[in-house]
């Protein structure tokens, strides 16, 4: 049995509200697709983490700006602290709002060409809302996955969208400032590199090639898995790791 | 939406097996791998539970066990493991603990049999270096038995103090308390003049309180007097196996130890019971308990669980054939004394034989009676015959009663054809042999494995003898048993697949019993008796065979492991029935089978049927007889 402690990390949704938030969400959308998305609901905060279902999400973006940059590639991959289920998982390249222009922008194994033929992120929304509805969410770094899907969609349909998420990079800051010393903390000393591949090494994770959606998310599901088996417990309630 | 997973794929690439697979394949594979994570010092496979995946070491490191716990092998990035588990029934065998931080590919059971299929190449790793597949499933099994790997001096753990048996009583006090042991081994002074009462024995405190004091004997009475004796006498190089079987074969409590023809030390039952359930010898045991047929009837209901619980516990075909025929060979032997109670001592000396499986120590849960007598030649059929066929009779009915039911060829101590003095007996073997019609063989290749079970058993071996002095180079007999093993062919078509039964109840089943165990016991039969052992059992036959040299090069392992392959698959599906509430069969359904037992089982019927075309060879029974 594990003690109910406060979330690890502070986010915009008040936690153990999303059940009733997605309720609301669902009388205020217009769009269908975001309203099965909110219909199909999410778990509760008081559920172990080993009973949740989860999917790491990753997106490769033209910048790290929401509202002048756009999403080009979307990694998805279900999976539960005890198995990823790679079977499942999904990868779309999409056409970004704006032009890819020269050198300035690197989309690792996306080519220009491949870009100029894909679809627009709302032909495969449907798809995406679909493989994530129920499940929740992981991300590294949430800022890019939540802001930039948000943005897209407000840009797209007229309305945003919005989802608990369980952040490893936000789950790794807090590890390891707990870890620290009073005099760090005074000092206001950078906890240590909170890149993917940093938080991964220390768990003894292979290196994956950044910067392809899909192999980001499955790193980012390893990397939950990790961070559970050393930190947590599979018995850790849902409502102390997401935001 | 295309979800290459690139890193997984090009890791794989990098790795045997799975480099053998095409680039197609592969990039597939890795769509369908589940990955998982597991913290050092995790347990990642337990014993026994159920197990669905191969498991590729992404990084890290892991440790596999024994079930004994002791470390079994180390293995880091790129090594695989699970594969044993999943070729023999999909249980966890060798436990898997997580030494460092490891990230794990775990593939799905299905496609890793669906390339084992497609790519030769790519099953062949999985063949360890001059080591086939059957080999390999055969022995893991054993050796993850404690009572099939562990030897007899592993149990022996201190040497036994000795003393001549002609020592007095007092001098084996003395020596007690100078060495400070509560017990003596007792042995021969003079071993070349050995009576008939045996090498040895054992002497303890006990014994000295009980039979010393209690009863006033003279401390200079010398000690063999009052020492428990033990006749019985193995190698300590011998398996913990074959102890428990020679003890269960004795109905005895203690072995004697020797090196080197030396007695070391005493082996004792209690020394046994952490090494198994020692259920089947508390069976035995009790079966010598039993008062009248009802009882023994209703106390061999538990023969099954005894069966099953064998199975379970990882023994070999030969300890669990060895286990059932001493417990079928109990039951006789406490029929026959219950006969002799009941219509007095025999009027002539005879010698009960059990024939077929029960004597090669190859018998199964239930088996056809087989058994016939050997009578004294002062046998009269006037006088002694009304006896002898009242007590065939009772002990057939007993067997009967108790599960093993009569024998179709009415080849029973209760027919009248096969209660013969020891001169018919010689002369009936004397015609087989030098005049082999091959429709005799055919009823008569029972009788080559004959065993003693009660009364002058030293008959049986005589018998045997006999038979083995003429058959011994015996060409034309030889080449007529050859030809009768060639009668019942392995179920293997011209493209090696299963050839099954086309009709009636057991359609697109394998008699395996028919198709399998029985056509390669003909064949061990033969050269047996070529070479002239007088080994009964199969496996001990082949290494009288082997010795022999007869065999070409690694022929005669291949039969060992086809054997034992063939046998335990036989064993296991048994099991399961009875687990099921089924009635034992040999019809095995290959769909029912992991395409791992598929391939293993082709395997050994192949080594069946090229034993059979060596047998031809060797025997020159290709000529067909006038018959």
């Amino acid at each position: 049995m594990s003690v109910q402690r406060p979330s690890l990390v502070t986010g915009p949704g008040a936690v153990g509200s999303w059940p009733e938030h997605f309720d609301q969400l669902y009388t205020r959308s217009r769009d269908m697709r975001l309203q099965r998305f909110y219909a199909a609901g999410t778990v509760t905060a008081d559920t172990p983490i080993i009973n949740t279902p989860l999917i790491a999400m990753d997106f490769e973006t033209t910048g790290l700006d929401a509202e002048q940059n756009d999403i080009v590639s979307i990694g998805v991959v279900p999976f539960s602290i005890h198995r990823i289920f790679c079977r499942e998982s999904a990868h779309w390249v999409v056409k970004p709002g704006q032009n890819l222009t020269g050198g300035s922008v690197v989309i690792h194994g996306i080519t220009h060409s491949e870009i100029d033929v894909a679809p627009d992120l709302e032909s495969i929304l449907e798809s995406l809302l679909t493989a994530i509805a129920g499940r929740i969410v992981v991300v590294h770094y949430r800022h890019i996955e939540r802001e930039f899907l948000a943005q897209a969609l407000l840009h797209r349909l007229g309305e945003s969208i919005e989802f608990p998420v369980i952040d490893t990079m936000a789950l790794e800051q807090n590890i390891l400032y707990r870890r620290q010393s009073i005099l760090d903390r005074l000092l206001k000393r950078r906890v240590g590199p909170l890149r993917l591949g940093d938080c991964r090494e220390r768990y003894g994770l292979p290196h994956y090639q950044a910067h392809h959606a899909l192999t980001d998310a499955l790193a980012t599901a390893e990397l939950f898995q990790a961070q559970v088996a050393h930190h947590f417990g599979e018995e850790t309630l849902l409502g102390e790791l997401w935001c | 939406m295309h979800a290459e997973q690139i890193e997984i794929a090009s890791f794989l690439v990098n790795h045997p097996p799975f480099d053998e697979l095409p680039e197609e394949v592969l990039n597939e594979l890795a769509r369908q791998v589940e990955v998982v994570y597991y913290r050092s010092g995790s347990d990642i496979l337990n014993l026994a539970d159920p197990i669905q995946d191969l498991y590729v070491i992404r990084k890290g490191a892991v440790e596999t066990y024994r079930r004994t716990g002791e470390l079994y092998n180390r293995l880091t990035n790129g090594d695989v493991f699970g594969q044993v588990s999943l070729m023999m029934n999909q249980r966890v065998r060798f436990p898997v603990k997580a030494i460092e931080d490891t990230l794990i590919y775990c593939i799905p059971f299905e496609l890793f049999q669906d390339y084992c299929d497609r790519y030769e190449t790519f099953a062949d790793y999985f063949e360890s270096e001059n080591s086939t597949l059957l080999h390999k499933a055969v022995s893991d099994h054993q050796e993850n038995n404690n009572l099939t790997s562990v030897k007899v001096k592993e149990l022996i753990t201190r040497e036994l103090v000795t003393i001549p048996g002609d020592a007095s009583i007092r001098h084996a006090a003395e020596l007690m308390t100078a060495q400070q042991v509560s017990s003596l081994l007792v042995v021969d002074p003079n071993p070349e003049q050995t009576d008939s009462e045996g090498p040895g024995g054992i002497v303890t405190d006990r014994d000295l309180r009980e039979r010393v004091l209690a009863t006033g004997l003279s401390p200079e009475s010398a000690v063999k007097t009052v020492m428990s004796k033990v006749m019985v006498t193995l190698d300590e190089n011998a398996y913990v196996f074959e102890a428990m079987l020679l003890m269960l074969r004795n109905n005895i409590h203690h072995l004697l130890i020797m090196r080197r023809q030396v007695p070391i030390g005493v082996l004792a039952l209690s020394d046994l019971v952490r090494h198994e359930s020692q259920s089947s010898i508390l069976l035995v045991r009790s079966i010598f308990n039993m008062t009248n047929v009802e009882e023994l009837q209703a106390y061999s209901q538990q023969l099954p669980a005894v069966f099953v619980r064998m199975v379970k516990e990882d023994a070999n075909s030969h300890m669990i054939g060895s286990a059932m025929a001493v417990i079928g060979q109990s039951f006789k032997q406490r029929l026959l004394e219950l006969a002799e109670e009941q219509f007095g001592p025999a009027p002539v000396p005879y010698c009960f034989l059990a024939l077929g499986s029960m004597a090669r120590d190859e018998q199964l849960i239930y088996t056809d009676q087989d058994n016939a007598i050997v009578l004294d030649d002062r046998y009269r059929e006037e006088a002694h015959g009304a006896y002898f066929e009242q007590l065939a009779k009772f002990v057939c009915d007993g067997l009967a009663a108790c599960g093993y039911s009569y024998c179709d060829g009415e080849i029973m101590a209760s027919n009248p054809k096969w209660r013969m003095t020891r001169s018919a007996w010689k002369a009936h073997f004397s015609q087989w042999i030098d005049d082999p019609k091959p429709q005799a063989l055919l009823n008569g290749s029972i009788f080559f494995d004959l065993d003693g079970v009660f009364g002058r058993t030293q008959w049986a071996t005589e018998l045997r003898r006999f038979v083995t002095d003429k058959t011994r180079g015996n060409r034309s007999f030889l080449a007529s048993m050859a030809r009768n093993a060639l009668n019942r062919k392995p179920p293997l078509g011209f493209f090696k697949e299963f050839v099954m039964e086309k009709d009636g109840q057991h359609k697109n089943s394998i008699n395996i019993k028919r198709r399998g165990t029985a056509p390669l016991t003909d064949v061990i039969r033969v050269h047996a008796l070529a070479v002239g052992s007088s080994a009964v059992n199969s496996f001990e036959r082949l290494d009288d065979v082997i010795q022999s040299g007869i065999l070409p090069e690694g022929k005669g392992a291949d039969l060992v492991d086809a054997l034992e392959y063939l046998s335990i698959v036989r064993i296991r599906h048994q099991s399961r029935q009875i687990e099921s509430g089924k009635e034992p069969d040999n019809n095995i359904h290959p769909t029912n089978l992991t395409s791992f037992e598929r391939r293993n089982l082709k395997e050994a019927f192949q080594v069946v049927s090229n034993a059979q075309s060596f047998l031809k060879y060797r025997y020159n029974a290709n000529i067909p007889t006038a018959s």
